[in-house]
């Protein structure tokens, strides 16, 4: 993100003194001194969702566990971003989003590039313990260009915000509730019949799973590129797009 | 134990077994090439595919499991190693998660299951399988939720590196970490 | 524009016309005597009174909760001067005998009756519910005689500042679960600055046994308007929302009616009283999600959005609604004002505890001989309520434990009796107030039965949003199933426990971090329980 100033808020992180932009989430701040924070729904460039839980750290002071993503540095915070039970709380909740879905590695166009099949590995889920919940959900092949793999999908909601908040357009949000939410396309319809999707592809590009992929790829030649809608955000953000010699 | 031929300390007894799955670990397993020979000199491979023996025996100290849980056979023999092995290895993704064989969890009952693969499908005249074969369970389950499981070797395949290191480390003969993904 | 309604001459008319009457019967209307058949007894009272050219000198008044729902529907009869009597299970036979036998014959019909003298009754004290099934809750005559809207004259008469000191010095906590300190909240959003503010009365009411709020806002819709009112203008919000749930559909009606009624007398709306002081208050109706009781969720759902939380800071009285400042109050802790501010903060602080002052509602249910909605001074014991009020156990059963704070709260065990039921004690024994259901179970209830349907509940109530709620509740559904079904094993208790911690500590909001609640203070009173229905698991020659 585009910055004019100097990082001037001094906190410490895992016993490193950090020095943050005011207004800056622990997780950016932590990302910058080079401190690994896991995480799957924070999307550099769009709004904090806050929901994966993954990136919950322990600030001093504060009796519960806050996400460092959602959590904005306060002068001299101490953060702890590793600890026994911390690694305990997030190995499980890895194990929750692999139990929820059917996450199929062997079949999965994304296999070897899956943040989800990364985070199995950086937290140790070498199995998961609760019940496989086996849902039955329906893919939806009906876009010309993408697919959209329901039984992939892990409810970051990093497609929602992207196309909400970048391209504009909102095809996607949520429906239902608890282990019934879902993503639907404009008002539920299919993808290939939503009329606001104008086709850019941004959403897949930001997929952290097999979720949404293009047309055509085989397991494990899916690519996905998150880092796209940072650069078009910081891009907008610092007027690259706009003729400045125009302007004057 | 069977008694010792030698004064020498008997080599550890392992197995392998084949449950719900492709054989596709076992092929993994085949792939560790000579090394199957050095492997000989540290564990006595006492049943297997690849030995010739009709039932799991007794005493065995570790035995490497493919495949998931998806018949009353595999619940059968799951239950039999796990009482006759001192550690139980999940072996591969299907043994580990349920992977491709529990994809038949998706279509719904086992019936409709088996209808759809047999009586529907194009190319088998519509028979269906006899009674010699056994019956499916409601769902096909990783091991562990059927039986305590050891120790976890995820892959699809594992590799047959990742399948010497997670033995050696397991034999004694290296300890260094081994690492571990799904898929 | 209107004239200002002058309070005491309605109060002083409504006390005239009330004394030309020498009987009033009144019939209890609220939904669970309506369910038990109050409707036809009501229409069999008026129809005798006619019948019997009785309408010059009987009054029926259709009035609110009673409170011992259990032997509803109830009527009291109220003789000029005299004694009233309080008559149960009352159908339209008995109605019939009320007027007929008791208010023309003055006969006592003794086997209907019901003694007031009961602990059900004399050991209540009524505040938020000091009018519920005394006065009918559709005219604004029967509240401003029993002293509404007092409190707004006075409280226009004083600085905002001054009415937060009021409430502050009555150590008024929220009673819509965590007993946060009411005055701080006021004081925050009365500092904070904007074009507009905010003020919030959640009567989303979602505890499964839970009927508290509803019975506020159907029996005595003006007394929640005016306690908005007050806390509008403590705050300086000029806007009110009352989130209602779309089950409550009377509740609804009711304050729509009191929201006209009070416009029109300039209670409401523009220039309040005369004075510089505008409130606008507008209805929204819940969609039916549990997850709306929660404050941020609330507000996404009045903005239209789906009804999710979202992550605090910034807490609402920083960026609420709309982006402003918003507080958000729960419809008791707004039925408390006007009472503290027309008798002063001392007389609140006289009843409950130091910490907790003043008096909490309960809908009382579960295995208990008189059950329906009390309201008791905090710091009464366990055993009181349940012993005493309740009546205890029917048919000679024990107590085993009492259930408090819904799907959020825990199950205490019998021998915490002496326990004072305050915010903090509750809390102690591994349970909350929360909003106020308080089920009691005899000995016949398995207690990990009881975790699993509150998890239940809690799975399918889970808005979606974060991981460790969504599915980690559904999981721990499905153990305490396996459990409960007598073919769990040591693995899955341990496995239940591990979700316990992890969905109590990384969920996003107190839904998700209280639903745990249930199984974990189970598992503390009453693990072996849960021990004697796990099964032994096939295990190996290194494990045997």
């Amino acid at each position: 993100m585009a910055r004019r100033q100097r990082p001037n808020v001094p906190v410490v992180i895992d016993g490193h003194e950090v020095m943050a932009y005011p207004d800056e989430s622990v997780l950016s701040a932590a990302d910058r001194e080079g401190i690994r924070i896991p995480r799957l729904c924070a999307l550099e460039g769009t709004s904090v969702h806050g929901g994966c839980r993954l990136c919950v750290v322990e600030v001093a002071e504060r009796h519960k566990l806050m996400p460092a993503c959602g959590t904005t540095v306060v002068e001299d915070m101490e953060v702890r971003t590793r600890s026994r039970s911390l690694d305990e709380h997030r190995k499980l909740i890895c194990e929750l989003l692999l139990a929820e879905g059917n996450h199929v590695c062997a079949v999965c166009v994304s296999n070897g590039a899956c943040e989800l099949q990364d985070l199995a590995e950086e937290l140790g889920v070498d199995h998961v313990r609760p019940d496989y919940q086996f849902p039955r959900r329906s893919v939806d092949a009906s876009h010309p260009k993408y697919t959209f793999d329901p039984n992939r999908c892990v409810l970051c909601t990093r497609c929602v915000r992207t196309c909400a908040e970048v391209e504009g357009a909102h095809v996607w949000d949520l429906a239902g509730r608890a282990s019934g939410s879902h993503l639907i396309a404009d008002l539920g319809q299919e993808w290939g019949e939503a009329p606001s999707c104008t086709w850019c592809g941004k959403c897949v590009a930001v997929c952290p799973t097999g979720a949404l992929a293009w047309k055509g790829k085989a397991v494990g030649e899916m690519r996905h590129d998150p880092s796209l809608v940072a650069f078009l955000s910081s891009a907008r953000e610092q007027g690259e797009w706009v003729d400045r010699e125009a302007l004057r | 134990m069977t008694s010792p031929k030698h004064a020498a300390p008997p080599l550890p007894r392992l197995a392998t077994i084949w449950l719900g799955g492709c054989s596709g670990c076992h092929m993994s397993f085949v792939d560790l090439d000579e090394w199957l020979i050095e492997l000989r000199r540290h564990a006595q491979i006492v049943y297997g595919p690849l030995v010739d023996r009709k039932e799991f025996p007794e005493d065995v100290d570790a035995v490497l499991v493919e495949g998931a849980v998806t018949n009353t056979d595999n619940l059968e023999l799951a239950h039999q190693l796990r009482a006759r092995s001192k550690v139980v290895i999940s072996f591969g993704d299907c043994a580990v998660t349920g992977n491709v064989t529990a994809l038949r969890n998706l279509v719904g009952e086992p019936g409709e299951m088996v209808y759809r693969v047999y009586a529907e499908h194009p190319d088998r005249d519509g028979q269906m399988p006899s009674e010699v074969i056994p019956d499916l369970l409601p769902q096909a389950l990783p091991l562990h939720h059927v039986v305590p499981v050891d120790l976890f070797l995820p892959g699809c395949p594992p590799p047959a590196a990742r399948i010497r290191e997670a033995l050696e480390s397991l034999l004694g003969i290296d300890d260094s970490p081994h690492g571990i993904r799904f898929g | 524009m209107a004239k200002v309604i002058d309070l005491d001459d309605v109060a002083v008319n409504e006390a005239e016309a009330r004394s030309r009457y020498r009987w009033r019967i009144k019939v209890c209307s609220s939904t669970a005597c309506d369910a038990s058949g109050a409707g036809p007894a009501y229409r069999a009272v008026e129809q005798r009174v006619e019948e019997q050219g009785l309408e010059h000198d009987v009054q029926v008044v259709p009035t609110g909760c009673m409170g011992l729902c259990s032997a509803g529907p109830l009527v009291r009869t109220e003789p000029r001067g005299g004694q009233p009597t309080l008559f149960q299970e009352v159908n339209e036979r008995v109605g019939a005998d009320i007027v007929e036998r008791h208010v023309k014959g003055r006969e006592d019909l003794a086997e209907h009756q019901l003694d007031e003298g009961l602990p059900f009754f004399t050991r209540q004290e009524r505040v938020v519910l000091s009018n519920a099934g005394r006065i009918d809750p559709e005219r604004l005559e029967d509240y401003v005689a029993e002293g509404g809207y007092r409190a707004l004259v006075s409280a226009l008469r004083m600085r905002p500042r001054g009415l937060i000191e009021t409430i502050e010095a009555s150590g008024l906590r929220g009673r819509g679960g965590a007993g946060y300190p009411t005055a701080k909240k006021w004081g925050m959003l009365h500092d904070a600055v904007a074009d507009e503010k905010y003020v919030v009365a959640n009567g989303d009411e979602g505890d499964p046994g839970a009927f508290m709020d509803r019975a506020v806002m159907e029996d005595d819709p003006h007394r929640v308007l005016e306690g908005v009112t007050l806390a509008a203008y403590a705050t300086g919000a000029s806007k009110a929302f009352l989130y209602v749930r779309a089950e409550y559909p009377r509740a609804i009606k009711r304050l729509e009616q009191a929201i006209r009624t009070a416009k029109r007398q300039r209670l409401l709306g523009r220039n309040i009283l005369g004075s510089d002081f505008s409130l606008d208050v507008e209805i929204r109706t819940g969609a039916g999600a549990f997850v709306c009781g929660e404050e941020t969720a609330l507000l996404a759902s009045i903005e239209g959005q789906r009804g999710q939380p979202r992550m605090r800071p910034p807490y609402p009285t920083e960026r609420g609604l709309y982006g402003r400042p918003t507080m958000i109050n729960n419809v008791e802790t707004l039925a408390n004002l006007p009472d503290i501010v027309r008798r002063g903060p001392e007389w609140f602080r006289r009843m409950g505890t130091e910490v907790s002052p003043g008096t909490k509602v309960f809908a009382l249910a579960g295995s208990l001989r008189h059950t329906g909605l009390i309201e008791v001074p905090m710091g009464l014991t366990l055993g009181e309520i349940i012993e005493e009020i309740g009546g205890g156990c029917p048919d000679g059963r024990a107590f085993k434990a009492a259930q408090t704070g819904g799907p959020s709260g825990g199950c205490v065990p019998a021998s915490f009796r002496d326990l004072p039921v305050d915010f903090e004690s509750l809390r102690q024994a591994g349970s909350i107030m929360g909003s106020g259901g308080l089920i009691a179970m005899d000995e016949g209830v398995s207690m990990p039965e009881v975790a699993r349907f509150y998890m239940d509940f809690s799975q399918d109530e889970s808005c979606g949003k974060c991981t460790p709620c969504r599915v980690g509740t559904l999981e721990m559904h499905r153990l305490l199933e396996r459990i409960c079904a007598g073919e769990g094993s040591h693995r899955d208790l341990e496995l239940l426990e591990q979700l316990s911690r992890t969905v109590r500590e990384t969920s996003l909001c107190g839904l998700g971090q209280s639903a745990p609640n249930p199984v974990a203070s189970t598992l503390e009173h009453f693990r072996d329980e849960y021990l004697a229905l796990l099964r032994d698991e096939p295990v190996g020659v290194a494990h045997g």
